[in-house]
């Protein structure tokens, strides 16, 4: 591991529901000033380990560590102004106007008494333009379109001025288009503001492109992580995900690109020798 | 505010016999005991209207609180059997003899509104991951029906129970003594000010736990204090006024018809908006059938019901 500096880590951490373990033994330090993507199966533990690093679950054994101190020597708002999460669904309320909804991530700089200062006004409103969402101000967040709904949502998280943002999977429920949106922001939000990002993603070939620091994860384990271009072969995506697939340069990122070849596993014949095949075949 | 104030003025004025203003004004700046119309204001209608604001606040801001924890349209103190299990216990204490006075009442719809309110949270899987309004609800109407069965056995049982409770069981200002008045105030006043100050919290509630977790609440607490302002504004109502239901449904729902989602404004909108409602439904009470009155809650029943079926009808019982 590099010598990168790091707010968040996770330490040997095994968390799980009730009885059930989900992840164990999961380490994790998350870079600074980064794009940090997790990717990796259905029910790998992506979103529990992002939950377990928001303290939005405690982990039965381990720690995770935020800015020097165990994460649950923290009061909720010193948590909140130091990381923000965006949770992969949101229930928003009804009729609730795009200025209400993000104003709402000012709740851990608010006091009882003195509830809106100057210096909320000013978050919200940065936030506001960071993400492109000004002009929709007196809207109501109902009738926005998914990608200008997640743009919102993540304006709401940047007011929470912590510097770090966790997202779950921001791109699902979004059209193609939306999802580059997003994805796009995140990035710039990384590079002009200097904010720490993790996200969850699905999608090899995005978190490809979009992660400086890419983590795979299998079966509640980290089975590796690095910057995309040294991680991600045939090899590894087929082990994680148990799909036959070619890795090459996208033509256009130079990020690596995998295709894919599901078809000539059930073409070519039974099992592991198609697989071995497919393997093969650059 | 203004229409309360009104309304007020209204509570104070039109009974079975209506007294005019300037007489009302005599009676509560320069008090003359032998005048009849002075000392059914001072007695009755003050104390009575008082009483009206007091318990429509509580119900109001009970029903708009329950409404945001529970993200459900059809919360109510009513609906979810907070105000039977109050009935029901103070029934009991009347029963077994511990009639001391009007906090006596209190501390038993206390207790009663208390079970209630954590039963129906158990029946209605409130405490699980996702609770259902529709079971939420079915839970607390039919805890209703077997507290009310309860309360109705007692009162067969024990006719000398009966006459005392008779009044108070339907819901009703009429006849309340004076005394109960600072008593209530005691109680929900500061009670109100609690409820305001939970706000914020609810408004982070609202999008979800993880997500109001993650922005800084302190979602645990908030659920604590927020099920005992419920429990004790629903016991104090009650205790005061008998159980009243749809009052805690209505002003909140016509609150955030005004607001928006805001809970900063939904919960006090609710309160002023509830006491107008009872205030006003509380003045029609007494001339709808003169010389006799009807009971507050039948009254609020039938202003509420249509709203509960248009509620049920329309918004498919959306989660709030």
């Amino acid at each position: 591991m590099t010598t990168a500096s790091t707010r968040l880590e996770a330490r040997d951490v095994t968390l799980g529901y009730e009885q059930r373990v989900v992840a164990e033994g999961l380490t994790l330090a998350v870079p600074d000033g980064r794009v940090t993507v997790i990717v990796g199966p259905n029910a790998c533990g992506k979103s529990t380990l992002l939950r377990a690093l928001a303290r939005l679950l405690a982990p039965s054994a381990g720690t995770v560590v935020l800015d020097g101190g165990d994460v649950r020597g923290y009061r909720t708002k010193e948590v909140a102004r130091r990381l923000a999460l965006l949770p992969q669904a949101v229930e928003v309320p009804d009729g609730i106007s795009v200025l209400d909804l993000v104003a709402r991530g000012r709740f851990a700089h608010q006091r009882m008494l003195r509830q809106w200062s100057r210096d909320d006004a000013t978050a919200v409103r940065a936030a506001m333009a960071a993400t492109g969402v000004d002009e929709l101000a007196d809207r109501g967040v109902g009738e926005l379109s998914g990608g200008q709904r997640q743009r919102v949502l993540l304006a709401m998280v940047l007011a929470q001025q912590s510097g770090l943002l966790l997202l779950d999977e921001p791109t699902t429920f979004l059209d193609l288009a939306h999802q580059y949106e997003v994805l796009e922001l995140c990035r710039r939000l990384n590079r002009e503001r200097g904010d720490t990002i993790v996200a969850v993603l699905h999608d090899l070939n995005q978190a490809a492109r979009y992660a400086d620091h890419l983590v795979v994860m299998s079966a509640g384990r980290i089975v590796a992580e690095g910057p995309p271009a040294e991680l991600l072969d045939a090899e590894l995506v087929e082990r994680v995900f148990g799909l036959p697939v070619q890795v090459i340069a996208d033509p256009v990122t130079g990020s690596p690109l995998v295709i894919p070849l599901p078809g000539l596993d059930a073409g070519a014949g039974p099992g592991a020798g198609a697989a071995a095949h497919a393997g093969g075949a650059p | 505010m203004p229409v309360l104030a009104l309304l007020g003025c209204a509570g104070i004025l039109i009974g079975s016999r209506v007294i005019d203003p300037a007489t009302a004004w005599q009676a509560l700046t320069a008090f003359d005991r032998a005048d009849d119309a002075q000392l059914i204001v001072r007695e009755l209608r003050v104390p009575r209207t008082l009483l009206a604001m007091l318990v429509g606040a509580a119900l109001g801001a009970a029903g708009a609180i329950m409404q945001a924890l529970t993200r459900n349209p059809l919360a109510e103190p009513g609906l979810l059997g907070i105000n039977a299990g109050a009935g029901a216990a103070a029934a009991t204490g009347i029963g077994l003899g511990f009639t001391v006075g009007a906090f006596g009442h209190v501390l038993f719809a206390f207790a009663g509104a208390a079970i209630a309110a954590v039963l129906v949270a158990a029946l209605g899987g409130a405490f699980g991951a996702g609770s259902d309004p529709v079971r939420l609800t079915l839970s607390g109407a039919a805890l209703s029906v077997v507290l009310g069965a309860y309360t109705q056995a007692l009162l067969i049982n024990y006719p000398s129970v009966f006459e005392d409770f008779r009044f108070w069981v339907v819901g009703s200002l009429q006849g309340r003594d004076w005394e109960l008045v600072p008593a209530a105030a005691a109680v929900i006043i500061p009670t109100l000010m609690v409820a305001l100050l939970l706000t914020r919290s609810l408004n982070a509630a609202a999008l979800g736990s993880d997500l109001g977790r993650a922005l800084g609440a302190d979602l645990r607490r908030t659920w604590i204090v927020s099920a005992l302002v419920v429990i004790v504004l629903c016991g104090a109502a009650t205790a005061a006024a008998g159980p009243i239901g749809f009052l805690g449904l209505v002003a909140p729902l016509a609150a955030r018809q005004l607001a928006g989602p805001d809970y900063r404004w939904i919960v006090p909108l609710s309160m002023v908006g509830a006491a107008a409602l009872l205030t006003a439904a509380d003045v029609v009470a007494r001339v709808v059938t003169p010389p006799a009155e009807t009971r507050t809650a039948i009254l609020m029943a039938l202003i509420g019901a249509p709203v509960f079926i248009a509620v049920v009808r329309r918004r498919r019982l959306v989660r709030l």
